[in-house]
């Protein structure tokens, strides 16, 4: 939280917190981070453990959600193939904005152990979406899924909101999406 | 019953659409004339010494580079009646291959034989519905068979890894934190 | 993606009554085990007809292990059934010992035991946990995921990976059991048996409203099962006490007591969704009396090297064999065909439990509601991973 200094410092109780809007807005966001369930292939089940009890994502704010409409991140966990390539496209942009997307596990990040012979396998899931944050492994440990997560977390926190200029809206995934960009 | 006699059988009420029977492998098959297995079939699974109720496994080969070139139908049956199991072959030509369907003897077979086509192009005939169960509808090829290559692109999407990414990762470069060519558009643009 | 309603998806637009609607349920979905597209021909709340369409995880694998050497077949393997990928290995490894007539230890069929069955009782948590999920039950499911937690660190432990193993090998095993790892199993036996599965029991199995909702659904009679290839607890479901660990026994399960479990119908007809999921819970508790046996045996046991047997260069003669196992969702069995020429294999055929018990699905689920379609998923505990292959 960034310090409003002078005639306002430690003038008052420790319950008066003073702060940009920007940071608070991204302190919500980052805080309450609603997952939509798009776990694919065995990645899902290393998602599963993340949020059963003993990594549990409850604890970031992390209530995972079964539809697009209603979350903001999406994990995609595991192999992305040719015919679900274009349902997860559109499951993207069915998700509002701000909306931000972990590619979690070898197979979404590069097509992992598939990547040389496997005809019917998407070599990343980048061809279709944008992704905020790769996560390594095969599958990734539950804590390293954490890991990215907060990893996530920082580059919501350095987002900017108020002092953004006009036309690029939304998140830092989402400006892609803006109409100059998709050229 | 053991291998031989179950040969036997078959080649009792079916001499001539029973063509070979290889005996020395570790699991004897016979050859079975590909107009006739539907029969061939239906006499396994009803005649009540064979019994043959279940079909474990069907599978489809490719042998290009064999004299001639054919491509195979495995069928793997198992009793659990008598609990012997059996192989029997079907040879095919590699182009057009078409082979009547057992379905109607084991309806597992309806799966099993969507999936042989789909990977490589045989047409079982008689099938309820023949169509491509795991690559996508409108998919090019077969891709199981011995004379595949990959295309390059499907509906916009690489389906070869590019070049590009061959190359870094064969030169053994550490891939880090982001795609290739990938840079976050408005990250820290300060207006 | 062909939207033409007369061909690709075989339901012909002029067969829809005014009633109907065709309803599509995934492939992204909170419930259905993975990638399933379900499309159903319902009028809101019955369903007429369904048509399960897959190949949404299709991962080439049959391609992967024609092009890769004979041990590099092995994590492809544990990539089918990731739920339970000690089964897959081990038995790709068990075929292809049969091809070059390789016999192993008893060591090593010990421990090739120990951790079958240990993914057997991890296999089952899952499946039992997620068919509560899915029916409304959420705290079973962290129970058995808890519990479940345990195995993976004894998995850990033994050779590094949580999920996705590598370890059957060709021959062997890929690392000897660590120091005080039977003393680590006989205390989650214990956690087992006086936490796990009294709990499951008590929350999930014995639940009233789960009895109501799974035990008059999804009946599946032997013949029909028999008839569609169904196997494992889906056919000890439907009342037959088919187990290939005892009629075929392999990695000298038959020094092993235990019983078959069969399901008996006790709050409904046998062979519903109830009994398959029964089964694998009652499964759970000769899991544990297989492991009590084999824990013992490998105290006492003498310890040898577990590459002994493990050829420097895997190179079959020409020949083809099919090989099948007990995995935890039925009889997985491998086609394999070598060409005695090169290193790689020459054609893999998986025939997987799950692709044929999805087979049966359009039959038992015509007349059932949407609602019990899930259940009926549930029951027949599919994994796409290994459908799609």
């Amino acid at each position: 939280m960034t310090e409003v200094g002078g005639v306002l410092q430690n003038r008052f109780a420790d319950n008066l917190v003073f702060t940009t809007v920007d940071n608070v807005v991204n302190w919500a966001r980052k805080s309450s981070l609603w997952p939509m369930t798009f776990g694919l292939a065995c990645c899902a089940i290393e998602m599963m453990a993340t949020g059963g009890t003993r990594y549990d994502w409850n604890r970031f704010g992390m209530i995972p959600r079964g539809t697009p409409r209603q979350s903001d991140l999406m994990i995609v966990a595991g192999t992305v193939t040719l015919k679900m390539a274009t349902r997860l496209k559109r499951l993207y942009e069915q998700m509002p904005e701000p909306k931000y997307v972990i590619s979690m596990g070898s197979c979404a990040n590069n097509g992992g152990p598939y990547w040389k012979y496997g005809y019917h396998v998407l070599k990343g899931v980048d061809e279709v979406v944008p992704v905020d944050v790769y996560v390594p492994g095969c599958p990734p440990r539950p804590e390293a899924l954490l890991y990215g997560v907060m990893k996530l977390q920082e580059k919501i926190q350095e987002d900017r909101v108020l002092r953004r200029r006009a036309e690029t809206l939304g998140s830092l995934a989402g400006a892609s999406m803006a109409p100059e960009a998709s050229k | 019953m053991d291998a031989p006699s179950i040969h036997r059988r078959l080649a009792d009420r079916f001499a001539d659409k029973i063509a070979a029977f290889q005996a020395e492998a570790q699991q004897p098959w016979a050859v079975v004339a590909p107009g006739a297995i539907a029969e061939v079939a239906g006499f396994a699974k009803s005649d009540p010494e064979l019994a043959f109720d279940n079909l474990m496994c069907l599978s489809a080969v490719d042998y290009p580079k064999e004299d001639p070139p054919r491509m195979e139908v495995v069928y793997h049956l198992f009793s659990y009646r008598h609990r012997h199991t059996f192989v029997l072959k079907v040879h095919l030509p590699r182009e057009g291959a078409r082979v009547p369907t057992v379905e109607a003897v084991w309806p597992v077979a309806n799966w099993h034989e969507r999936e042989a086509y789909d990977l490589f192009g045989i047409v079982f005939e008689g099938h309820s519905d023949l169509r491509r169960i795991l690559l996508p509808d409108d998919w090019q090829g077969h891709p199981l068979r011995k004379d595949w290559v990959d295309p390059d692109f499907y509906n916009g999407m690489h389906v070869k890894p590019t070049q590009q990414m061959a190359e870094r990762a064969m030169a053994g470069e550490k891939i880090g934190v982001g795609p290739f060519d990938f840079t976050p558009p408005n990250r820290h643009v300060d207006e | 993606m062909s939207t033409d309603l007369q061909s690709g998806y075989g339901w012909r637009v002029d067969e829809i009554d005014n009633d109907e609607m065709i309803l599509n349920m995934g492939p992204q979905h909170p419930s259905t085990h993975g990638v399933l597209r379900i499309e159903l021909r319902t009028d809101g709340e019955v369903v007429r007809a369904a048509r399960p369409h897959i190949g949404y995880l299709h991962r080439c694998f049959e391609k992967h292990a024609e092009s890769v050497d004979y041990p590099g077949v092995i994590p492809y393997t544990d990539r089918m059934d990731y739920v339970a990928s000690m089964g897959n290995s081990l038995g790709y490894a068990l075929a292809v010992e049969k091809l070059m007539g390789i016999e192993v230890s008893p060591y090593v069929q010990t421990i090739r035991v120990v951790m079958a069955e240990l993914q057997r009782i991890a296999s089952h948590c899952i499946a039992v946990g997620t068919y509560g999920m899915d029916i409304g039950a959420f705290t079973p499911f962290l129970h058995l995921l808890r519990d479940r937690e345990k195995i993976l660190d004894l998995f850990e432990w033994t050779c590094g990976a949580r999920l996705l193993y590598n370890y059957n090998w060709v021959g062997g095993v890929s690392h000897d059991l660590p120091e005080g790892f039977v003393r680590a199993c006989r205390q989650f036996l214990r956690e087992f048996d006086a936490i796990t599965y009294p709990e499951m029991t008590d929350l999930l199995i014995k639940n009233t409203i789960f009895i109501k909702r799974t035990a008059a659904i999804g009946v599946c009679s032997p013949e029909l099962a028999i008839a569609y290839d169904l196997t494992g607890p889906n056919l000890r479901g439907s009342g037959r006490p088919s187990d290939l660990r005892r009629d075929e026994p392999y990695c000298g399960y038959d020094g092993y007591e235990f019983d078959v479990v069969v399901g008996k119908g006790e709050f409904g007809p046998v062979g519903s969704c109830f009994d398959r999921n029964w089964v694998r819970a009652v499964e759970m508790k000769e899991s544990a009396k297989i492991l009590h046996q084999a824990v013992d045996r490998l105290e006492k046991m003498e310890h040898t090297d577990v590459h002994e047997k493990v050829p420097k260069r895997v190179k079959p003669a020409k020949g083809e064999v099919y090989a099948r196992s007990e995995a935890p969702r039925g009889q997985l069995g491998y086609y394999i065909v070598a060409d005695g020429t090169g290193v790689n294999p020459y054609r893999v055929k998986v025939k997987s439990p799950c692709f044929t018990a999805m087979s049966v699905f359009h039959v038992l689920a015509k007349g059932m509601m949407i609602a019990d379609i899930i259940a009926l998923i549930g029951s027949l505990d599919v994994v796409l991973g290994e459908i799609d292959r």
